[in-house]
Formats: C-alpha cells, structure tokens, sequence
C-alpha cells in the first residue's frame, strides 16, 4: 500500500523515474526499503519477547547462558551487519556511484549551462546565443552535459526524475547527466537553502522529440520579434523607459540587465516567478503589479506602475515568442 | 548507604555538614561551586532553551500545516528554523547532557566530593547563560540568524545577509565554544583523576566511558567550529575573503569546517544518549550490561570515528567519487560500534528480567527510534541514493528520529530515573506511563511522515510549499504529531513539577541502582559521601560487602578527609589512592569573569569595539582576582 502511494502521487517523487540514473536509485531504494524493514521488525519482535518473558531472566528456552547472549550481540552487532554493509557497499558505493557520476563530455551530445541566482534559473545553450530562464528543454534520449554554478548564493539542481542533485556552488561547474528516456514535463525545485524564497525556486524540465527540441532551440537563438501591435508597441516603451530594462535583457533591444530572467521569448515559457504560477495574461500583471505578494523578500521591486501601463506591459511580454 | 547512623558515626556527619556548608538564598547560587547545585543551574537553564526550542518547532509546524501558509512571513520563518536548530543542538542538548546530568552525577557515580576545577565548572555555566541569552539577544533586536544551523556562506556573508543576524550566530558560537571547552577539560580530568580508590578504568561505569569520550570529542571538535567562525566574523567584519570565491577563497572551507566539527557534534549528541541508556537498563533489568568491554569500547569508537565522516554532509558539492567513497565507507563503518551498543542493550533486557517503569520504557523507546535513525542513517551513506534526499524532508526524518527519538529520550527517561535522587521524592509512575505513551506516539507521528514528504521531492526548509505537490495531508499529519508530542513533554515537565511537592518518600536506592550515587542520601549532601568509598567492580552498589564496609568505615571514622574542603585523587588507570585534593569554597569570580565575557561580545555585535576592549581588559583583572588566595570559609 505504501509503494502504490509512494510510486503513485508526486510531481517531483524520487520513485517516479524517467532516466537510468534515476530508475537505479530508485530500486536501490526498494532494496533497502526491504532489508531495513527486516532488521527494523526482527528487532522490535525481540524487544517483545522480552516484555512477554519479563518475569523469567535469560533467553527464552535456553535460559542464562551468557557465551549464547554474548554471541548474539556478536552475530548481530558485527557479523550481519558487517554483510550486509559490504553488500550495500559494493552495489551503492561502487557499482552505482559511477552511474551518477558526472559524465565525460565526450560521451554527451550536447551541454547545457544552468546558473542560479536568487531566486530562479539561468538557462544558456550553445555558450550563450539561447538564454532562456526557469524551463529546460532537451531532446529524449539524448545524453546532455549539464554544468551547474550560481551567480551568488549555493543553490542546488534537483530534477528527481531525471537524476540525483547536484549543488550549485560560486566559482565551481559542476556537471551532472540528463538522459531522459520519455517525452514529458518533469519538476524540479531548488534543495539548498538559499534565502527567503528558496521555497519559491522551482523549475521544469521540458523532454522533446530531437525535431520539436531543435526547433524550439532555432527559435530561442533569434532575437525577440518585434512587438505586432500598436498597444504592445507601447508595451515596449514602458519597458525600455523603466527599472524593466536595467534588470531583464530582451535580445534584439536595448534591455541589457543580468539581474533577472532573460525576457527574450518570455512568451514560450509556460510559469512565471520560477515556475510558480502559469504563464498567462492575468498572472503575469499581478506579477508586474505585486510582486513581493507572490515572492515576498524577491528582488524584483513593486514598480508602482499605474493600470495602463500594466496592461501595455502583458501585451507587449505576451508577444516575445 | 546505611540509613541508620551510629551517634558516632552522626558526629563526623555533622562535622562534614559544617565544613561543607554552601551559602543559602540568590547568593549562595550566584558564587557556588558545587557540581549538584551548578548541574541543576545547567538543568533548569537548557530545559528553559527546550521550552524556547519547542514554541519554535510548533511555529515551524503550525506554518507547514498546510499549503501557502501565512502564520510566518519568510523572513520570520528563516530566523525561527535556525533558531530552533541552534537552540536544540548548542542551547538545549549539550548543556542539559553534559552541563546537568554530566555535572550532577559524574562526581556521584565516581565517588568523588566534587569536579577537579569547580571554579571552572561555575565558569563554564555562566559562559552558557550569558551566550545562550546573547543568541537570544537577537530576537528582541529582531535579527535573529537566518541561515540556518550550519550557515552556508556565501548566504551568511555580509554581501547576501547584511543585518547583524549572523553576527550573533558567528560570536554566539565562539562564545557558547569556551564554555564547553572548559567543561570538557574539567570532565576528563575529572574521569581521569578524581575516581573512588579501586575505580579502575575498567571497573568505571559505562555512563562515564560515554561522558569521557564525548569530553575529548568536544575538546578536538570545538577548535574547527571556532575558526570556521572566526573566519567568518574576519570576512563580515573586517573584509577578508577566506569564503569569498571572487577573491579566491572558498566557499566549500566553511563546510569543511564547518562539517569537521558537526559531525563529531552528531555523536557528541547522542553519546550521553547511550551512556544514560546504560545507566537505566541493568537497574530495571536487574542483570549486568551484556558484554561490557566492548559496549564501553564501541562508546570511545564511535567519538573517535565520528571525526572521519563528515564529507557525508556535502556528497552534493561535487567531491570527486573516490573522495566520496571513502567517507561512505567510514560512514558505513560506524554502524559497526552503533549495532554492537544497541544490540548489547536488548541483549540485556531481553535475558534480563525487565521491569518496565517509565525511564526503561524511554529507553525503550530510544532503543525503537534509534534503530529507525540509524536505519535511515545507513541508506544515506549509499551515495546515489544521499544524493537523490540530501536536503529533502527525509534527511529532516533521519536526523530526527537519531536526535530526538535517540538523543532526548534517554534524558527524558533519565530525568525520571534521577528525579528521586535530586528531590528525595518518587515521580508518579501512571503519569509517568501516559507521558511516555504519549511522546512516543506524537515522536513517530510527526517525524515518520517525513520519511514520504523528503522521497516525495519536499526540499528542507521551505518557508511553505503549494497544493498539488503530494504533500499536503502528509505535512498535516506532522503538524498534528508535533502537538501530540507537546502535551506529552509538558506532561512529563508537569508530573515531576507536582511530584516535587507531592511525591512519596524515595529513599537512597529506590530502584536498586547499581552505581554509587544510590548509595548516599537523597539529595546528596554538599560532600556526596561521608566516607570516602572504596570500589571492586563496575556495579558497587550491587557489592553489598563493599556498601557495609563503607558503613563500618564511618562509625570508625576513617577515610572521612574532614580537615577540610577536601576530596582524593587517585592514579589514572588503576585508581590507587594517589593524592589528598583541597577543593576551592564558593567564589564571585566565575560568575563575574563571564558576566565581562558576555559584555565583550554583545559589544561586538553592536561595533563597540573600544568598549568591548574594556570588557576584555576587565575579564583579564576578574582572572587576576581570581588566582588570588582565596580564605577557607
């Protein structure tokens, strides 16, 4: 009952795998899971016996000898676990440490570069001509190198689905593999404390066919289209004429700040605020409008922007696909 | 001992009562430096910081009880989880193991009249009080610290965190550091020096070798712990870069540092823990330790192998494998140790014959969860599987299930077991049984569900989380767990309260202990024993012939040392009377040297350096003072 629930529910369950890494993890799991059950209940049954036999001192049917009570703490004190511990050794600590290791570049296709700040995602692809923020995208069965670092604090890289974490430190790349095997959405969150809205750092990883990854990646790489409408056009004003633009970069015009996301197809992505709330129109004003409603303590500021300008805004951002 | 005293026998009694007199009312307490009443100082004081500790759990529980909880704004909610972190670990377990139960009963369970260095002893409670209220000092400024117990830089650096909240944090634990230095020293030498002639090592009880090894752990561990935060007032202070990786520094030092002394730490917390168990267990199983040579040889192993695993905290900061793998490995090898302790206690209380009052039945369950902990603790050591749940809810149920279901039972149940012999009056054992009943269940309660959460993806310290996830009702069990086992410890603080003016008479002995702190009155006079006790086994109070002798001893008057405030000392391994000790009477000192101490640091932390000098320079005079001659009472 307890594996249907575990195995069941959960959006972000280390038991719901989509990558060998983390199928393996997984069943190491289970194994363990077993055998902790068995030490956990053959002890518990001892402590019982003891309550049952209280009145009568010594071992139940052998009675005082002290070489056979001596000789259970040995067996069970050193010699079980001792088996069991090289067992679980060798299978955790050699076999399957080297599946999760990080991979030798030349053995992926493709590197991914991940940078967190306070308090989302960096995405950069190909050394910086596609930056996006927060969603992911890699091909299926693709072995990716991703490199993990942060602009500021330690954060730490946590798809469960799709492999083991890896934190993310100042000054060092660390590296971790992504090799999905089946197309699909796959949540993640931020697990090293990292200020106030560590709780608010989630992130989504987008597994695509190779044809549906490398066109969303031609498109990613081309500056933002320039804005349809006149409202938009508007939009795009506000932006460049306010705090938007000393902290977001919109490839193709004048925005140039590295505080926040790269708004460059802002459109394309499906969450706000770090995978937070849903990308739409509604969302993403109460997003303009109040920021530090949604991520109190956030560093994107109440911008004290009046009704109109809130809704030029949406329209142009809603048109950077 | 005996309860009938010769009229003799009574005259060196009241002899030793006039030269032991202790000051009465608020001074008395203020200049003692008697190890029972600054044991019960320690004792009142930490169970404070746990009161304080525990409002601080329920809030964090209360905030998760449901999704976008809003009872804390995340700022609170960061400054309440360190603090309940540091409040448990340096405030609440280590004064109240060490500082109450160490202090009260080492000097009884070994024979002796007091420590080796009761002016320190004093010394190092009031360092714990004045850094215990400077830490708390915080919250009134409304800074408290706010990254966490282990305070990852660059997070805590002055770029990120500017407040003086980490201060606190930072000069707190240098701080709080020199108090349990200090106690660690007067602890081994102690153990080492003030044994009852016949005390040999090897017939000292288990309790002690615990205590002694937790002493020279705390002693190796604290320097580590010292630096990490030195280096890091350096950086926040005055602008040097150990941790700042844009100038070269590191910041994987702090962890390494930082982890140096915290995984010691872990079994600093819960050697007493084993130590205590074995005090309880062959009193209410009426038998001797199973395989006593090696439960206390496990004890020193697992101190001494703590020191070689605390790269299993950061199997996540991108080590190479080979590195990692040799930290499992050693993690893997103290179950070793652990599973010969644990399996030695059910071993005696299964070939035993158990009575299952209330502090057995706490050991019991420390016994039940500590096999859960270590359990859990082993999947960890696995490394893929660590490096899926590190820093999820399951690491949270681990540690726990290890320091609260392990670590705090056993002094839950030793505040039971001793309660008769600090009070002279007996608990009630009914009530006794509901508290257990109800701790265990609001322990397994609100800890289990953790387990699921952390494997479920829920990361640590999350100020609140969404809908959605799999882990609302889960974390709604937790919360009601969390109160559950609150009544269950205000039960046990209200049943000891009450019985401390209601209780039935207790006696010396009531539960046929076997070490020597039954074998005096209850409460203990000033000099713990009249005569001087002699000592041929691990179990003395069990050597009836030896307890007589004692006895005789008294009405003949030998071994008395009643020239004076005077206690022996013996030779370190076979405990062969060695030397004649005059203890120092009650001083103003200790209090007054930390009273400056205290004022040096909240100067600090408000950047009042000159005068924080001057309170510098007056703790150095109040030394001087100190080392004065002082006059016999």
């Amino acid at each position: 009952m307890l594996a249907v629930g575990l195995a069941g529910c959960g959006k972000q369950s280390i038991l719901t795998t989509r990558s060998k890494p983390a199928h393996d993890i997984a069943l190491l799991w289970w194994w363990m899971l077993a055998a902790a059950v068995v030490v956990f209940f053959g002890a518990l049954a001892l402590l019982i016996v003891a309550w049952v036999k209280r009145d009568t001192p010594g071992l139940p049917f052998v009675g005082e000898r002290e070489d056979l009570t001596q000789g259970m703490v040995l067996l069970f004190g050193i010699a079980v676990p001792l088996v069991a511990l090289v067992a679980l050794f060798g299978v955790s600590d050699v076999y399957l440490v080297g599946q999760t290791a990080p991979p030798n570049p030349r053995t992926t296709s493709m590197t991914v570069d991940v940078i967190g700040h306070q308090w989302w995602w960096e995405v950069r692809y190909d050394g910086g001509r596609a930056v996006t923020a927060n969603e992911i995208h890699i091909p299926v069965n693709t072995r990716v190198n991703l490199v993990a670092t942060s602009a500021d604090v330690i954060h730490s890289f946590w798809v469960p689905a799709l492999n083991r974490k890896i934190d993310m430190i100042p000054g060092l790349r660390n590296r971790i593999l992504l090799d999905a095997t089946s197309t699909g959405e796959y949540r993640g969150q931020c697990s090293q404390f990292c200020g106030f809205q560590h709780a608010h750092m989630g992130l989504e990883v987008f597994v695509q066919t190779p044809a549906a990854f490398r066109a969303w990646l031609a498109n990613q790489s081309r500056p933002a289209p320039p804005p349809p409408s006149a409202q938009a056009q508007a939009g795009e004003r506000v932006f460049m004429n306010s705090q938007c633009a000393s902290c977001h970069t919109i490839a193709g015009t004048p925005a140039r700040g590295d505080v926040g996301p790269n708004l460059t197809h802002l459109a394309t992505r499906t969450t706000l605020a770090a995978a937070e709330i849903p990308n739409r129109p509604a969302w993403l004003a109460a997003w303009i409008r109040n920021p530090q409603k949604i991520k109190p303590g956030d560093r994107m500021p109440d911008l004290g922007m009046n009704a109109t300008q809130v809704s030029e805004l949406v329209a142009y951002l809603d048109e950077l696909k | 001992m005996a309860t009938v005293v010769s009229p003799r026998g009574q005259r060196y009694v009241d002899e030793l009562d006039q030269i032991w007199i202790e000051r009465r009312g608020l001074w008395g307490w203020l200049t003692t430096t008697n190890h029972k009443r600054i044991g019960i100082m320690y004792f009142f004081t930490a169970l404070a910081f746990f009161g304080a500790g525990g409002v601080e759990a329920l809030l964090i529980r209360t905030q998760l009880i449901g999704p976008n909880g809003t009872v804390l704004s995340p700022q609170a909610y960061d400054e309440v989880f360190t603090m309940h972190g540091i409040t448990m670990i340096f405030l609440f377990v280590i004064p109240m193991t060490t500082g109450a139960f160490g202090n009260y009963l080492i000097p009884l369970m070994i024979g002796a009249r007091d420590m080796a260095f009761p002016r320190l002893n004093a010394l190092s409670y009031w360092i714990f009080l004045g850094s215990g209220l400077f830490m708390y000092a915080s919250l009134v400024q409304g800074h408290a610290p706010n990254a966490g117990w282990f305070d990852y830089v660059p997070l805590a650096s002055k770029q990120f965190d500017p407040g003086n909240n980490i201060d606190y944090y930072g000069y707190g634990l240098i701080f709080n550091g020199i108090s349990s230095t200090i106690a660690s020293i007067n602890f081994i030498v102690t153990i080492f020096k003030l044994r009852a002639p016949g005390m040999s090592i090897n017939r000292m009880p288990l309790f002690c070798f615990a205590f002694l090894a937790v002493a020279f752990a705390l002693l190796f561990a604290l320097p580590s712990l010292s630096v990490a935060a030195l280096f890091l007032e350096l950086d926040r202070q005055l602008g040097f870069h150990f941790y700042d990786a844009a100038f070269g520094g590191a910041p994987l030092l702090w962890q390494n540092l930082f982890w140096i002394f915290g995984h010691p730490e872990v079994y600093i917390i819960i050697l007493p823990a084993f130590g205590i168990a074995t005090a309880i267990i062959p009193t209410f199983v009426h038998r001797k330790m199973v395989l006593f040579p090696l439960v206390a040889l496990a004890e020193i192993l697992v101190a001494f192998l703590g020191f070689g695993v605390w790269v299993h905290h950061m199997f996540t900061v991108g080590f190479s494998t080979l590195t990692t793998v040799y930290f499992a490995a050693a993690s893997m090898i103290i179950t070793i140790p652990s599973a010969i302790q644990l399996f030695a206690w059910i071993a005696t209380i299964l070939t035993g014959t158990p009575q299952f009052k209330t502090p057995l039945l706490f050991i019991v369950g420390f016994i039940v969860y500590f096999i859960m902990g270590g359990l859990s603790g082993i999947t960890v050591a696995a490394i893929p599987f660590d490096q899926q749940v590190h820093d999820s809810y399951y690491v949270v149920a681990h540690f726990h299930m290890v320091i609260f279901g392990a670590a705090v039972y056993p002094i839950l149940g030793g505040m039971y077991f001793w309660f008769p012999k600090l009070t002279g009056r007996m608990y009630n054992e009914r009530v006794g049984k509901i508290s257990f009943w109800l701790t265990f269940v609001g322990t397994f309660v609100t800890f289990f569900p953790m387990h699921i959460v952390g494997i479920l993806g829920m990361p640590r310290r999350n100020y609140t989380y969404s809908p959605g996830l799999g882990w609302t009702f889960l974390n709604f069990v937790e919360s009601i767990g969390a109160y559950i086992l609150a009544v269950g410890l205000v039960l046990i603080v209200a049943n000891l309260f009450f019985s401390y003016f209601r209780g039935a008479d207790a006696g010396n002995d009531p539960f046929g202990g076997d070490t020597l702190e039954w074998s005096t009155s209850s409460p203990p006079p000033a000099y713990n024993f009249a005569v001087i006790p002699t000592v041929t086994s691990p179990y003395p109070m069990w050597d009836r012939a030896d307890r007589e002798r004692d006895s005789g001893r008294l009405d003949a008057g030998e071994g008395l040392l009643n020239r004076g405030h005077l206690t022996p000392a013996t030779t370190v391994q076979d405990a062969d009377a060695d030397e004649i000790l005059s203890m120092p009477p009650h001083s103003g000192w200790p209090p007054l040297t930390a009273f400056m101490l205290t004022g040096v640091f909240v100067m600090l932390v408000l950047h009042h350096y000159w005068i924080a000098l001057g309170f510098a320079a007056a703790a150095g005079l109040t030394l001087i003072g100190w080392h004065q001659r002082e006059t016999s009472p």
